[in-house]
C-alpha cells in the first residue's frame, strides 16, 4: 500500500447503537482505490452493519465516513448523490420482481441520472453483458437463477459507475454451483480495478482475490492484513478459534 | 294445480304487462347506479391511495387522524352514514342533493377500506426492495412510485375489487334517501303496480352490472399476478 493515495472510503470512529445495544463500538478502516478488502467474522459481529453504514442505510451513531473526500454522514451532504457512487449488492439480490433485467439495471441511470432511455438502455446491455447476462436482458427475475439475479443485481450497481462498492454475503443465498459464477463477476470487477468492501465467507476466493481481510468481532476489529497471514497465522486467539471453526 | 302454481309464480315474478310499463324506470335506475357506481368507485380508491401515501410518511398526528377515520368508517354501518349525512347536514344549514350524499358517503367508505388495503400491501413490501433503491440514489417518492407501488397495487388487487364490489351494491341503500337507482325505482313500481315483477328487474339489472365486475376482477387477479422469486 502505498501512503498518499488519497482513499476512496474512510470510516473514522464509527459507532452504531441499535437502542441500547452499540453494534459498532468504534470502527477504523481505510479503503484504497482499486483495493479488495474482505470483511470476515462471527454473526452479531457488526458486518453487515458496518457495510450498511457506508451508504446510510443505516444512520451512524457516531463517528464519519468519507467517500471519495466527501463525509457522507454530513447534514449538507446530499445523500442521494452520493449513493450512486456507492454500489450496494444483497445478500438477497432485492431485484425489482416487477421489472426485466434490464429495466432493473436502466431504472436508476433514467430516474436518477435522467439518462435518456435509448442511453440508459445501452448503458443497462453494457453492465448486463461485463456479468455475462446479456442474452438475459428481457427476463423477470422470477425466470433466472439465484446466481443469474445476484449478477444481475451487480449489473443495477455497476451500471451508475460507482467509486466503490458494497457487498454484503453475495453468495450466502445461493446454491453451491451457482456461488462460483458471482465469485468470477467479482473477480473480473476486480480486474477492471474496482474498489470494493466484501462481507463474505468465501475464504477461497479471500485467499486468492482479497488484498487484506479484516476481523471483526463484538462491533470492533479485531485484526487485519494480508489473507495469506490471517488465514495462516493469525496473531490473535478470537480469529484463530474463528477460522479453525470455518475449516471444519 | 302444477300448472296454476307456475303461472301465478310467472304472474308475480314475470308479469309481461309491468315488465314492459316499468322497462323505462328500471333502466332510469340503473343509469342512477351507474352513475352514483363509478363515481363512487373512481373518488374512493383514489382517495384510499392518497391516504396510503400519506401514511408512508409517518408522520404521527396525521397517521393517527387517518386511522381514526379509517376505523370510523370501517365499523359504522353505511346505513347508519346515509341517513346522519342526509338528515343530519341540513341542520348545519348544508344541503346536499340525495345523490350527492349517497356518494359522498360510499366513496368516504371506500377510501377507508381501500386505505387499509393499500397500506397492508405497502407493508408487505420487503424492506429490501426500499433498500435496493435506495442504495441507487433514488429519493423516498421515487422508490414509492417506480418500486414499491407498483408491487403493492397488484398485491392490492383482489381484495379491492371484492371489496369495491361490496360497497358498490349499497347504492341500493340510496332508496331510503329517495335516490332514484335501482332499488328506488323498483320498490315505487312495485307498490303502483302491486306486483313484484319490478323487484324481479330490479335483481337481474343487478346481476346484469355486477357479473360482468366480478369476472372482471378474476381477470385482473391472473393478469397482474407474475412469477414470484
Amino acid at each position: 500500500m502505498t501512503t498518499g493515495t488519497p482513499p476512496i472510503l474512510e470510516i473514522r470512529g464509527l459507532r452504531k447503537k441499535f437502542h441500547d445495544v452499540e453494534i459498532l463500538r468504534g470502527i477504523d478502516l481505510l479503503v484504497l482505490p482499486q483495493e479488495l478488502v474482505f470483511v470476515i467474522g462471527p454473526s452479531g459481529a457488526g458486518k453487515s452493519t458496518l457495510l450498511r453504514c457506508c451508504n446510510r442505510l443505516e444512520e451512524p451513531s457516531a463517528g464519519s465516513v468519507q467517500v471519495g473526500g466527501v463525509d457522507i454522514t454530513a447534514r449538507s451532504t446530499d445523500i442521494n448523490a452520493m449513493r450512486r457512487q456507492i454500489g450496494m449488492v444483497f445478500q438477497s439480490f432485492n431485484l425489482y420482481p416487477h421489472m426485466t433485467a434490464l429495466r432493473n439495471v436502466t431504472l436508476a441511470l433514467v430516474k436518477v441520472l435522467r439518462k435518456p432511455r435509448a442511453e440508459a438502455e445501452r448503458l443497462g446491455m453494457a453492465a448486463l453483458d461485463r456479468v455475462g447476462l446479456a442474452n438475459k436482458a428481457r427476463s423477470y427475475p422470477g425466470e433466472l437463477s439465484g446466481g443469474q439475479q445476484q449478477r444481475v443485481a451487480i449489473a443495477r450497481a455497476l451500471a451508475l459507475e460507482p467509486k466503490v462498492m458494497l457487498f454484503d454475503e453475495p453468495t450466502s443465498a445461493l446454491d453451491p454451483e451457482l456461488v462460483g459464477s458471482v465469485l468470477n463477476v467479482m473477480r473480473e470487477l476486480k480486474r477492471g480495478g474496482m474498489t470494493m468492501l466484501v462481507v463474505s465467507h468465501e475464504m477461497r476466493f479471500a485467499r486468492d482475490a482479497a488484498d487484506r481481510v479484516i476481523f471483526m468481532d463484538h462491533g470492533l476489529i479485531v485484526e487485519e492484513g494480508p489473507p495469506q497471514r490471517i488465514f495462516s497465522t493469525p496473531s490473535e486467539a478470537r480469529t484463530r478459534a474463528f477460522i479453525a471453526e470455518l475449516g471444519r | 294445480m302444477a300448472m296454476e302454481a307456475w303461472s301465478r309464480f310467472l304472474d308475480t315474478f314475470f308479469n309481461l304487462d309491468v315488465i314492459e310499463r316499468y322497462f323505462p324506470a328500471i333502466m332510469k335506475g340503473v343509469v342512477v347506479t351507474i352513475e352514483i357506481a363509478a363515481a363512487v368507485v373512481v373518488t374512493g380508491t383514489l382517495l384510499g391511495l392518497v391516504l396510503a401515501i400519506v401514511r408512508t410518511f409517518r408522520l404521527i398526528p396525521m397517521n393517527a387522524l387517518i386511522v381514526v377515520f379509517v376505523d370510523m368508517f370501517r365499523a359504522l354501518p353505511p346505513l347508519v352514514l346515509v341517513l346522519l349525512v342526509y338528515f343530519g347536514l341540513p341542520n348545519i344549514g348544508i344541503n346536499l342533493p340525495s345523490f350527492a350524499v349517497l356518494w359522498l358517503v360510499l366513496a368516504l367508505v371506500l377510501a377507508a377500506f381501500a386505505e387499509e388495503i393499500f397500506w397492508a400491501g405497502i407493508l408487505s413490501i420487503p424492506k429490501g426492495q426500499w433498500e435496493a433503491a435506495r442504495s441507487t440514489g433514488l429519493g423516498f417518492l421515487g422508490t414509492l412510485a417506480y418500486v414499491v407501488l407498483p408491487q403493492a397495487i397488484r398485491l392490492t388487487v383482489p381484495p379491492l375489487t371484492n371489496r369495491t364490489i361490496a360497497i358498490t351494491k349499497n347504492t341500493a341503500l340510496g332508496t331510503v334517501i329517495g335516490v332514484g337507482e335501482i332499488l328506488n325505482q323498483a320498490t315505487t313500481a312495485q307498490s303502483f303496480s302491486g306486483n313484484a315483477t319490478p323487484l324481479m328487474m330490479g335483481a337481474i339489472a343487478y346481476m346484469i352490472l355486477f357479473i360482468p365486475v366480478v369476472v372482471f376482477g378474476r381477470l385482473l387477479e391472473t393478469r397482474f399476478a407474475w412469477r414470484r422469486v
